[in-house]
């Protein structure tokens, strides 16, 4: 199952030309400076922009194609708008109650308890959404979208109007989204670190053309691409809680090149987490170092490596088929003389848990 | 004190500023949509039309209804033709020269207050599978209401309050198209000072009013969407 998507949308100065294949599953992010048309490309797909050169398909269900238009309340689809447009003259339930209301009764899969009780806005439903907090209002507002059942989900940055505090609040509930229900989310964003959190598969847009389009790992670590080359460079792990250390409060991830440990965190043992390596923590040697404060240290194999200005170089590593990124100095390399193909090792001064 | 034929012409006056809201009401929601969402280049000139009874002297207004609407205009022919008779001197010529006249006073409010919706409310309306209509009448009239409040006042106000348009199309015909700006104007006439100052007086009351329903109301409005 994927998702097509073929637009050229000319506004004038500005031209949108993607022509994009992404899997109906799990969350695809399109991710790019603002201006880059990523928002347009949104609301295309959702229809609310009619433009004629254009051919979408979801599933097995063309919504668009040359003849026909599918408008966007005949679309199986939920959006979260980036302010979240709560309707100001209903309560929060009969916002909820709006879309499930027109949705036929064969076609809820979601639930509005079920919806209610994912976004924790139980104690909310009599309240109008001028009493609601910011953060309040977008778990409104994603419940919402989720109670028509969507068959795809869209999110404009649905963070971006929020501060840090209330960021960190909306996160987890849609990172949880795609573990518990089963519904594909396509998702805007200008923020790596939002990227980085949620994403599973990336499209890098830049002027209204899309750059590269892959699953996440691997965007963010192609030695062609911006975000490895960026001062915050990072590579993305997943990986597995194998065990906790309780003498030493630490706790053991196993990821495909190896055991991480990172201070205790209170995470059941067998549960998914997301990991982020910043390429500027991860050093090489040639031998495994004993004698070391750093407990993270593990065999990678150099796959390419990419001068970076004129005393960097950013190294791409496989551990185990996991790709990671170290930026070293470019007299670094030339000591240990490292080239594609050879074996290293990899000490990671810190972890960063993402999930 | 009111007289019997005062209290006829203000429940003629009221009958016709009751009939003309609902009227300019019905009609001028669809227009003051279309006039708000409409990208059309010439959108202008239906504007200009809409406003024009604002800078028209009634009497110029009220001249070409009577020209129309008489017996030998192209629309009181045709009612004659029918086996009907000329609206000029009628209530329903009223109506008619009401419904013109007053039409800025209710059509601009809606139009602002669908404006100041914006399409962001509709647009998440259409994403929660409500088609164009269904959205219409239950997102886009809910959140006008202040508009329609202040339309259907100003409207019904300005109706009660007409003169120029009524004396060209209407006469003075006691029990039929007589209202009250007329009846008052007949009691100045007859120097009856005393019936004069009853009727403009309770008019000025309840214009005073009126309006102040529509300020007060519009505060708390915009109080609750702030």
């Amino acid at each position: 199952m994927t998702i097509e998507a073929r637009f050229r949308i000319d506004q004038g100065d500005f031209t949108l030309d993607v022509d994009l294949s992404l899997p109906a599953q799990g969350v695809s992010s399109l991710f790019g400076p603002s201006g880059c048309g990523k928002t347009t490309l949104l609301r295309a797909i959702a229809g609310l922009e009619h433009h004629r050169d254009g051919y979408l398909k979801v599933g097995d269900m063309v919504w668009q194609e040359a003849g026909l238009f599918v408008p966007p309340h005949q679309r199986p689809l939920g959006y979260v708008f980036q302010e979240a447009s709560l309707f100001p003259h209903l309560s929060v339930r009969r916002n909820l109650e709006y879309g499930v209301r027109r949705v036929a009764e064969s076609e809820r899969r979601v639930s509005l308890e079920q919806a209610i009780e994912l976004l924790e806005i139980g104690q909310l439903l009599e309240r109008k959404p001028d009493t609601l907090s910011g953060g309040e209002r977008q778990r409104v507002a994603i419940a919402r979208a989720l109670a028509v059942s969507p068959s795809l989900l869209l999110m404009d940055e649905p963070l971006a109007a929020l501060d840090v505090n209330r960021k960190q609040e909306i996160l987890p509930y849609i990172e949880s989204l795609h573990q518990d229900l089963d519904i594909p989310v396509i998702h805007v964003s200008h923020s790596p670190d939002e990227v980085a959190r949620i994403a599973d598969h990336l499209v890098l847009l830049e002027s209204g053309h899309v750059v590269a389009s892959g699953d996440v790992h691997e965007i963010f670590t192609r030695l062609d691409l911006p975000p490895a080359l960026d001062s915050d460079a990072a590579a993305i792990i997943e990986a597995v809680v194998s065990g906790h250390d309780e003498t030493y409060h630490l706790t053991y991830l196993e990821f495909a090149g190896g055991r991480v440990t990172v201070p205790r965190e209170d995470l059941r043992v067998g549960s998914q987490v997301r990991l982020k390596l910043a390429a500027r923590d991860v050093s090489l040697t040639l031998e495994h170092q004993s004698g070391t404060s750093i407990l993270n240290i593990f065999p990678a194999v150099i796959d390419e490596i990419t001068a970076e200005g004129s005393a960097q170089v950013t190294v791409r590593l496989l551990a185990g088929d996991a790709p990671v990124l170290a930026r070293i100095t470019k007299k670094s390399a030339a000591d240990l003389a490292l080239k594609p193909g050879k074996a290293v090792y990899a000490q990671v001064k810190s972890v960063a848990l993402l999930s | 004190m009111l007289n019997e034929a005062d209290l006829t012409a203000l429940a003629i006056t009221l009958k016709l500023a009751l009939i003309s809201t609902l009227i300019l009401l019905l009609l001028g929601t669809p227009l003051a949509w279309w006039l708000a969402r409409t990208r059309w280049r010439f959108k202008f000139l239906l504007e200009a039309v809409v406003a024009l009874p604002l800078v028209l002297p009634p009497t110029v207004l009220g001249f070409y209804l009577l020209v129309t609407l008489g017996p030998n205009g192209p629309v009181g022919g045709l009612m004659e033709s029918l086996g009907g008779r000329p609206l000029a001197f009628t209530f329903t010529g009223l109506v008619i020269g009401s419904v013109i006249y007053s039409m800025p006073f209710v059509i601009q409010p809606l139009q602002d207050a669908f404006s100041a919706i914006g399409r962001r409310p509709l647009e998440v309306a259409a994403t929660l599978r409500a088609s164009p209509l269904d959205r219409f009448f239950t997102v886009a009239i809910p959140l006008a209401r202040p508009g329609f409040f202040t339309a259907a006042v100003l409207g019904f106000a300005h109706t009660v309050g007409e003169f120029g348009v009524v004396l060209m199309i209407g006469g003075n015909i006691p029990g039929e198209t007589q209202v009250l700006s007329i009846a008052i104007y007949d009691h100045v006439e007859g120097m009856e000072y005393v019936h004069a100052h009853w009727l403009s007086g309770g008019l000025l009351l309840m214009s005073f009013l009126l309006l102040v329903a529509v300020y007060a109301l519009n505060r708390k409005f915009r109080m609750v969407q702030a």
